[in-house]
């Protein structure tokens, strides 16, 4: 009965840390805010363009790409663990760092 | 202050020697430079896109294009709201003289001289322009709109210089 219970147990700690997050990276005055000190595959991230000019968020290993108006946001869900560098194909010079924990 | 402003866009735009004597720019004569620098940047991205052949110049030229005529139309609907007329002025006049001689330089070049003169000269311009807005133009404007708007205005513009500097490394 013990094993039962801790394996439930297990299954209901594994699911806790298992929940989608979900995190919003401000773009403001040509600048990503800081991405999410934690990130895990399935959390959401929500890329909020504060400025009065269209951005992206675009991923140097094209795994995504996103396009976001002026003063609009853009939602994606993260993939598979590991770092991913990304940048405004508008702006480059406006860059940024994932790191995705498995 | 403002003859600094004019002094180090006539050397960026290769034309030192002329200085314009004034005070502090009020806040109608800061939106309109504003505005003119953001114009100048549009004639000659818009020249960049009739002449060059080169898709990285021609990408480079519409995003200037298409960056400042948005900076431009906020600029436009925060004078309005705020019921300023933009004046005319010393700097901004030797800001568009000193573009327009720039301009008829740039058209008689070709191919990747012209590539890389046009270039070069986006650098220079924005860098111009970033000190002008840090130097000047910001501690000097009186509204917080205004103010507001340079800030992002100066934040474009030293992205700008940068994506210009990235771009004229491949024309070196």
């Amino acid at each position: 009965m013990k094993t039962v219970i801790l394996a439930l147990a297990m299954v209901a700690v594994a699911t806790f840390s298992a929940a989608a997050t979900e995190y919003t990276i401000v773009i403001d005055k040509m600048k990503f805010g800081p991405p999410p000190a934690t990130l895990h595959p399935g959390d959401t991230i929500v890329w909020q363009n504060n400025d009065i000019l269209r951005h992206s968020a675009t991923a140097r290993d094209k795994s995504f790409d996103f396009d976001i108006p002026a003063k609009a946001s853009a939602t994606m869900t993260v993939g598979m663990a590991g770092t991913v560098s990304f940048y405004c194909k508008f702006h480059p010079g406006m860059t940024g760092t994932l790191v995705v924990s498995p | 202050m403002i003859r600094n402003i004019v002094i180090a866009a006539l050397l960026a735009l290769g034309m030192g020697g002329i200085a314009v004597a004034a005070d502090a720019p009020t806040d109608p004569q800061i939106a309109h430079i504003a505005y003119t620098a953001g114009q100048i940047d549009i004639a000659a991205a818009e020249q960049a896109i009739k002449k060059s052949k080169n898709a990285d110049i021609v990408a480079f030229a519409k995003q200037m294009e298409e960056d400042h005529k948005a900076v431009n139309d906020q600029a436009l609907a925060l004078v309005k709201k705020l019921g300023v007329t933009p004046e005319d002025n010393p700097t901004s006049q030797a800001l568009s003289k000193a573009a327009a001689d720039k301009l008829a330089v740039l058209d008689k070049l070709d191919g990747p001289a012209f590539d890389k003169a046009y270039i070069d000269n986006e650098v220079a311009y924005h860098q111009t322009v970033n000190g002008a807005l840090s130097g000047t133009l910001i501690p000097a404007a009186q509204n917080a709109e205004l103010k507001a708007l340079l800030q992002q205005g100066l934040a474009l513009f030293t992205e700008h210089q940068k994506h210009a500097e990235m771009v004229a490394v491949k024309f070196k």
